[in-house]
């Protein structure tokens, strides 16, 4: 392989005090692909996902993006590397002072200086992107369903035409039918644009039919990495209990903090 | 014995950690303020909030502070013949001090608190990492604009609650003590000086700043959902509050102090 990987993740530890989340994180993800990092609860995958944004910093290790080392980087270049971003939140984080249609476009105004009324058309263009009316962009988010915010969120994270695309827990809190349907517009969006995505879900279902690999994250490290159709028969026996959704197994749920 | 020395310990660690985390807060604030980009739109909006829309609470606070204390002066400087200083008296106390504190509390309550609730309800459902994965510094978007909204606005605020502060001493001396009414209105220019309204004013800014500052901060350190928001509001309206006693004694030692 000539070009470097995408994101590239090395030795990566977070420990928040005593108690170390990340313990030596090595995953790779290849120029427009998918991988879906799968885990349970408190197993530190939104810490990852932070790491790799900035939000938080790790101990030790290296995450590349483009090649480009990424730790402890002057903001500047920070804001540089951020702009390759898309990302979308578990709770939607929409802005709820904002309008819809300023929530889409706000990384266009605001990151990209660019006018409203072009950006607006963006906007309006990608909220019909994920299925909505050019009327919904005039609400504000507090007066939407769920599944919408959801939509509005997957929008304002396409708006900008990033290079990567994170998913915090895409289907978390929405009924079957709206998570199949958020999971067949991220299909698509990362196809459109043609975006690497990396997510991270606990939902096996959205973890199927949005990735090309999956990565199971336990106590910190990566216990299992490869192409989504060999998850049914990885051989590894926390992967099974995971997928299977069974109480009984390797994985003991820690009931005492 | 350890079990004490362990407690005085973490509470000073715990002290020292958050005087540190403040400073750092306040210097990266500070930054943003002068520095551009610019949201002269969020300022705006901000300025209209603290400023406008402050006016009739403080307005109200401040007419019967200036009623009362003609009121007060009146009858405690009748005991030695002396009801002519009562003009005198509500100008200065007005302009040096309750004009700046009074609305300096009354705008910690109404906009400290609301800073902190609002920057904090954005903390906990995520909006401030939105903010930074769209290319957005919180400091520049959210902190920067309520800052020197706080501190360019409040000197106008207190110079209107010193003008309403004297009409609200004028009507109690003119109309229920019975002065002359130009007798009244001489009395308060003449021994007012320009230091008078210039130290309150500049209470008045250190006010705003310390304000917008307490609920920013207080703001953006919240976690742990309603309950943290709540937490954080709380905090935000009495630092501010105690801050703004403790910096009205220094600037008042600052000017008058000899």
């Amino acid at each position: 392989m000539t070009a470097p990987a995408k994101i590239e993740l090395t030795g990566v530890h977070k420990a928040f005090g005593a108690k170390v989340v990340l313990d030596g994180i090595d995953l790779s993800v290849a120029r427009g692909e998918s991988v879906v990092v799968i885990g349970g609860s408190g197993t530190g995958k939104s810490v990852m996902l932070k790491c790799i944004l900035g939000l938080l910093r790790p101990e030790t290790g290296s995450i590349r993006i483009d090649g480009e080392e990424v730790v402890g980087v002057k903001a500047k270049d920070r804001d540089r590397v951020m702009r390759k971003f898309g990302m979308l939140f578990q709770g939607g984080a929409l802005f709820d002072s904002l309008k819809v249609w300023e929530n889409v476009a706000f990384g266009l105004i605001q990151g990209q200086k660019m006018d409203r009324a072009t950006a607006r058309d963006i906007a309006i263009e990608k909220l019909a992107q994920v299925g909505l009316a050019a009327s919904s962009g005039e609400l504000f988010p507090a007066e939407l369903s769920g599944g919408m915010q959801k939509r509005v969120s997957l929008a304002r994270a396409i708006a900008t035409s990033p290079e990567i695309i994170f998913f915090d827990e895409p289907t978390t809190g929405l009924d079957p039918i709206m998570a199949d349907v958020i999971n067949d517009l991220i299909v698509k969006c990362c196809k459109e644009v043609g975006a690497t995505a990396l997510s991270i879900t606990h939902d096996m279902a959205s973890a199927r039919k949005i990735a090309d690999r999956i990565a199971m994250l336990y106590k910190g490290r990566l216990i299992w990495v490869g192409p989504a159709k060999d998850i049914d028969h990885s051989g590894n026996e926390f992967v099974d209990q995971f997928i299977h959704g069974r109480a009984v197994g390797p994985i003991t749920m820690e009931l005492r903090a | 014995m350890t079990d004490v020395l362990a407690r005085i310990g973490r509470v000073l660690l715990a002290f020292l950690a958050h005087t540190g985390r403040l400073s750092a807060f306040t210097a990266t604030a500070v930054s943003h303020v002068v520095r551009p980009p610019f949201y002269p739109r969020l300022i705006l909006r901000e300025m209209v909030e603290i400023g406008y829309f402050s006016l009739p609470v403080v307005g109200l606070t401040a007419i019967f502070s200036g009623m009362v204390l003609a009121l007060q002066s009146y009858t405690g400087f009748a005991r030695f013949s002396a009801e002519g200083a009562v003009a005198t008296v509500v100008v200065l106390s007005m302009t040096r001090e309750l004009g700046p504190v009074l609305a300096g509390l009354m705008v910690a309550g109404r906009i400290g608190a609301s800073m902190a609730a609002e920057i904090g309800t954005m903390r906990v459902t995520e909006q401030i990492d939105a903010l930074t994965t769209l290319s957005t510094n919180p400091f520049k978007y959210l902190v920067a604009p309520r800052i020197l909204a706080g501190t360019l606005m409040l000197p106008f605020l207190v110079l209107i609650a010193d003008i309403i502060g004297v009409f609200g001493g004028y009507i109690v001396g003119v109309y229920k003590l019975g002065f002359n009414s130009a007798t009244y209105i001489s009395r308060t220019w003449e021994y007012l000086m320009p230091l008078d309204v210039i130290s309150g004013l500049t209470k008045a800014s250190v006010f705003g700043f310390l304000i917008t500052l307490m609920g920013c901060y207080n703001g953006y350190y919240s976690k742990g959902g309603a309950q943290g928001v709540g937490a954080a509001t709380t905090n935000a309206v009495v630092s501010a509050a105690i801050m703004i006693l403790v910096f009205n004694y220094v600037i008042t030692a600052m000017f008058f102090g000899k």
